[in-house]
């Protein structure tokens, strides 16, 4: 197993309150699988990736759970087992590239640093001039032409797709076993998504790279991913294979949130989901989907629900099929 | 594309033939590179294209960020908008808002969602220390975000929470132009319909017209009701909605929507087949000769890298540059 993730708890805190975010998630993760991880805005997913690299913000803590990579339970690791992992192993796409990149520094200079550090990891010291091919080359790859102007610039000084591309590339440097993706593709149009989906397809064939996409983009999470776990307000809903997932879903969350997907196909748009997510303050104590799910029963409202196993690989979080 | 003077009148911003270079030591980008349209009022008018290709920079242009190096922008048919908006009336800039399309750049980190909310209120005069709550409180309904927001800091929002903050923001000084940037780029499918259903309604009620700048074509498909494609900073084609996706007309255009990851049969049946996205992205430092889209375009004849494509005018306002409709 690549990636065991048990019984993840989240908080946030603030100066008044508690925000009780991740609420005993779990994800599990063969070498070479894509995964990916569905749910509405605020539902944790962000928190999720963040907490496998050991990245969460400050105020956040994590009163329990277990989080294995390979051998490594980064959860006791130590800082410079983590900054190995995070040099040559895992790499992250964030959702917010202009939070990701350094305002004040070239292109370059972040870029170099990512290339560096990872060969330093590998037990090698680069050239200059080899830093510089490298980056090329992974510009390149990301379909990002001028490399030159890129390299020399400024993150203001590009269009919020190359910042993005920027962001992949240095992703993908650092990714030698498992890539985690949150929201790759937001800014960049449909026609390099392409391109730069199928390459990080012939990576998964190649090196036997294993993802986790982030999206709220469903045709990309249902052509891009093996199997897909369904986060819905810090709580795992249901995970099965992604074809039995948008064909058959199990959980009345995830057959609203599919039915809610903008199409090309005609002008209507759907109503959305009634209601929203609860407030993490105080969250509701049974299925934390109860306030607003059509077919909530009286124990939905008082009794948390536990995955259900409803056929190979397809499990559900949910009192209508207990 | 090309409009006689007298149409002004109809329209609430029309742009025409506007420059806007950045020069940096590579030489000059050419990011809007002779941009024009104009936007109804009431209507939605999506600016899709390219990553790259100068979307931003047309909309900052209209802000009165920077100005353009040629060309003219006029608002409501009077106002001069090539002026920097610091020059521009307190009027006028309550006037016209923008969704950035870095949302967690553009808000006050050390400001709580009701400061930053309400702040536009404030400085137009909307409303008074005892009214700003109820009015924040109501700009986030509309937004679909709860009132446990209200004091919470930027930094403790997730990705799609900040995108809704920074539009209710923009929707609180009741604008009558609205440029949307990306608007819904971190909003699942749930908070994205119901964001598109508020904006449509607002629209309703107070024929407020935006410029929709977006890579989801689904988004297009479901609130605009034109839509035009850049394409390293020059516009191809320009087309009814409905039109544009039934009779996609330029290369461009179609790789586009055949690159569309689709969730549906029906959504694939309507795509076109087999125009793969392929080619070497080109530079914006020194653009392609003739059609910029040559590079990659799986129809290109030599005429392509030699002359500009010319302007076709199609039926039902639809308008396209390629050499393949001459
Ligand atoms: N530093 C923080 N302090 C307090 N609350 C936080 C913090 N970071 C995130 N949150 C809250 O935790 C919840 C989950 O946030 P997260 O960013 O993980 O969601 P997400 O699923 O990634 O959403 P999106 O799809 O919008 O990116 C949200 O309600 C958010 O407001
Ligand atoms: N301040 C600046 N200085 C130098 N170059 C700039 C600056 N702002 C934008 N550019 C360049 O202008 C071009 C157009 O950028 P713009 O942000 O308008 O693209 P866009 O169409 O919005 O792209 P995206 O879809 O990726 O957001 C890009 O090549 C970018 O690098
Ligand atoms: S003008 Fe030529 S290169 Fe440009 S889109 Fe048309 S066919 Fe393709
Ligand atoms: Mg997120
Ligand atoms: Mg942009």
């Amino acid at each position: 197993m690549l990636l065991n993730i048990q019984d993840l708890y989240v908080h946030y805190k603030s100066y008044w309150y508690i925000h009780k975010v991740l609420n005993g998630v779990w994800l599990r993760m063969m070498e070479g699988e894509r995964v990916g991880v569905i749910g509405e805005t605020g539902s944790g997913k962000t928190t999720l990736l963040k907490s496998i690299l050991r990245i969460l913000p400050q105020n956040a803590v994590i009163p329990n759970g277990m989080i294995k990579f390979k051998e490594i339970d980064m959860l006791k690791a130590g800082e410079t087992e983590l900054s190995m992992v995070r040099r040559r192993e895992i790499g992250m796409i964030f959702q917010d590239p202009m939070a990701a990149l350094n305002p004040v520094f070239k292109i370059k200079d972040q870029l170099y640093d990512v290339i560096r550090y990872k060969l330093f990891a590998e037990g090698y010291n680069p050239t200059k001039e080899e830093l510089h091919d490298h980056a090329v080359k992974v510009l390149n790859d990301v379909k990002l032409p001028d490399y030159e102007r890129v390299l020399e610039s400024y993150p203001f000084q590009l269009s919020g797709g190359m910042r993005q591309r920027v962001m992949i590339a240095m992703a993908l440097i650092s990714a030698g076993k498992l890539l985690l993706a949150d929201e790759p593709t937001t800014n960049i149009d449909v026609t390099i998504q392409d391109q730069i989906l199928k390459l990080i397809d012939r990576l998964v064939k190649q090196r036997g790279l294993s993802t986790i996409l982030v999206s709220h983009a469903l045709g990309m999470v249902r052509q891009m991913t093996d199997r897909a776990y369904v986060l819905y307000a810090g709580d795992i809903m249901e995970e099965a294979r992604t074809s039995e997932l948008f064909d058959h879903p199990a959980h009345p969350y995830t057959s609203l949130l599919i039915s809610s997907a903008p199409k090309i196909s005609t002008r209507e748009i759907g109503e959305g989901i009634r209601g929203k997510l609860p407030d993490y303050r105080s969250p509701p104590i049974g299925c934390r989907f109860a306030p607003r799910c059509p077919y909530a029963m009286d124990k939905c409202h008082t009794i948390k629900p536990k995955r259900t196993i409803i056929n190979t690989d397809h499990a559900v979080t949910c009192h209508l099929y207990e | 594309m090309s409009e006689g003077l007298d149409m002004y009148m109809d329209y609430i911003v029309s742009v025409s033939d506007i420059r806007k270079y950045f020069t940096i030591k590579e030489g000059a980008v050419k990011a809007v590179d002779g941009v024009s349209f104009s936007v109804k009022y009431g209507e939605t008018l999506a600016l899709v294209g390219e990553s790259g290709s100068g979307k931003t920079t047309t909309g900052h242009v209209i802000m009165g960020f920077y100005p353009p190096d040629s060309g003219k922008i006029l608002y409501k048919g009077t106002y001069d908008l090539s002026i920097p908006i610091k020059k521009r009336s307190l009027e006028l800039k309550r006037e016209i808002q923008i969704v950035f399309q870095d949302p967690g750049t553009s808000l006050n980190p050390k400001h709580t969602v009701k400061d930053i909310v309400g702040l536009p209120l404030r400085v137009h005069g909307l409303a008074d220390s005892t009214s700003v709550y109820a009015r924040v409180a109501e700009l986030l309904e509309f937004v679909g975000l709860g009132e446990d927001f209200m004091f919470k800091y930027p930094h403790e929002l997730g990705g799609g929470e900040k995108q809704l903050v920074a539009i209710a923001r923009a929707l609180a000084p009741n604008p009558s132009f609205l440029i949307l940037d990306e608007p819904t780029s971190a909003l699942d499918v749930s908070s994205q319909a119901k964001v598109l259903n508020t904006l449509r309604r607002i629209q309703k009620e107070k024929d407020i017209s935006y410029l929709l700048i977006t890579h989801d074509l689904g988004v297009v498909r479901n609130i605009a009701h034109r839509v035009i494609i850049m394409y390293l900073g020059k516009i191809y084609e320009e087309a009814p909605t409905d039109e544009f996706f039934r009779w996609p007309l330029h290369p461009y255009t179609k790789m586009l929507l055949s690159s569309i990851p689709t969730l549906t049969r029906e959504d694939e049946e309507i795509k076109p087949k087999g125009v793969e996205a392929v080619g070497e992205i080109p530079s914006a430092l020194s653009p392609p000769k003739g059609c910029r889209f040559h590079t990659r375009c799986p129809f290109a004849k030599p005429i392509c890298s030699e002359s500009e494509p010319p302007e076709i005018v199609a039926d039902n306002g639809h308008v396209v540059r390629c050499w393949l409709y001459e």
